[in-house]
């Protein structure tokens, strides 16, 4: 079956969004996050697990996610995958950062 | 919002999104453990902005003016943009196609983003939704229409979806009017959207 | 190993949707074009995006498709065309 992100000849697409949007800086950072990590220097991750990662999300949620969404969440996934992170570790720090910003 | 600032430890503004703590998080960890550095990560900002399609409507010009070069552009896009003091070092695969009176080019990636971004920087946001993705490949002329550019029948439309290892980067038809401009100026009619294919290159401003 | 198929050939998409990482677009499937170029031989996605390395190589060719042979509603007797990247392992002689 054909999944969510295969998406040429997708049926009762609508008329194209042509307005141009500045990146935000975490859209720039998730960006260059990824350039990094998938660096000749660091192999960290490939941008084909990018895109694997991407594809294995939830459908509704690759539907409704903007476009960096996607990439991070993706990249939080691999990184948890190969054991680079937790998700405990990850929550304790967006706690922490929240608390600082608060 | 703090566009200057390319630190992770930025100052707070007044309100941080969930993305921002989300991305800042993950960054530090892995700082944390000597994964990354805020100057690598700087960098690849810098560069990330210093990448736009000035450099692609430079080697377009090139080609208007130059048509051995055109050739060898054709033929092998990254050995030819290697002549311009380009540096393609870390280029990935790149095939050029020439817009003629009879063909008209235009790219999209249905299966994700793939894009010229060695030539062109980051893509626009219409360029990665998903209505162009979905209807390009199979309505191509309503498309091109919607942004402006109405085809003969007798064009032959090809439509280009990068699935793979190869970016594709539209070479625009020299507009009509542009004869005796200098190279600077014939790049300054080349658009990011006439390297996608989606318009034509700009028509000189008349006098 | 040489590339099994050169300029002019004509092919068929395997039809399949394996359960993992592939670059195939669904809308390409089944359907018959010309080989156009040769690219060469690329390491394969569908390792890649599992850590693998990609090895043994893939020949990636482009491949152009009639428009009217896509879409069955594309209008009759225009010339348009469509050009994919495809993997060697999803393409069979037509």
């Amino acid at each position: 079956m054909r999944r969510v992100h295969d998406r040429g000849g997708w049926p009762d697409a609508g008329s194209i969004d042509r307005s141009e949007h500045d990146l935000a800086m975490w859209e720039k950072q998730t960006d260059a996050l990824l350039r990094l990590l998938a660096s000749r220097d660091k192999r960290i991750l490939r941008v084909d697990e990018l895109r694997r990662a991407i594809e294995d999300l939830d459908p509704a949620a690759y539907e409704r996610m903007n476009y960096y969404e996607r990439w991070l969440t993706a990249i939080e996934n691999l990184l948890v995958e190969k054991g680079i992170l937790t998700r405990e570790a990850i929550a304790q720090r967006l706690a922490e950062l929240a608390a600082q910003s608060g | 919002m703090h566009d200057h600032e390319h630190g992770v430890h930025a100052a707070q503004t007044e309100t941080t999104s969930p993305h921002e703590l989300r991305v800042r998080a993950i960054i530090t960890l892995l700082m944390d453990k000597g994964l990354l550095s805020a100057e690598e990560l700087r960098r690849t900002i810098e560069d990330m902005e210093a990448r736009t399609p000035a450099l692609g409507a430079k080697v377009v010009a090139r080609a208007w003016v130059d048509p051995a070069f055109k050739a060898r552009l054709l033929a092998d896009a990254k050995a030819a943009i290697a002549e311009l003091g380009i540096d393609t070092s870390a280029f990935i695969t790149l095939k050029v196609v020439e817009n003629t009176e009879k063909v008209h080019n235009v790219v999209v990636c249905t299966l994700c983003s793939c894009y010229p971004r060695d030539l062109l920087g980051v893509p626009p946001a219409w360029y990665k939704s998903l209505n162009y993705r979905a209807r390009v490949v199979v309505d191509p002329r309503g498309v091109l229409k919607e942004f402006g550019l109405e085809l003969a029948p007798d064009v032959e439309v090809r439509v280009y979806d990068s699935t793979a290892d190869v970016r594709y980067l539209v070479l625009p038809q020299r507009p009509p009017g542009s004869e005796g401009l200098s190279e600077e100026a014939l790049a300054s009619l080349v658009t990011r959207d006439s390297m996608i294919g989606v318009a034509r290159a700009r028509t000189p401003a008349a006098d | 190993m040489a590339p099994k198929f050169k300029p002019g050939d004509r092919v068929r998409v395997r039809v399949a949707y394996p359960p993992h990482h592939f670059r195939t677009p669904g809308y390409i499937q089944g359907k018959t074009g010309t080989v156009e170029v040769v690219h060469g031989a690329f390491r394969n996605p569908e390792s890649l995006a599992y850590g693998g390395d990609g090895l043994p190589k893939q020949y990636l060719y482009l491949v152009r498709f009639a428009q009217t042979e896509v879409w069955e509603g594309y209008p009759a007797g225009s010339q348009d065309q469509l050009l994919l990247d495809l993997y060697e392992h999803w393409l069979e002689p037509a």
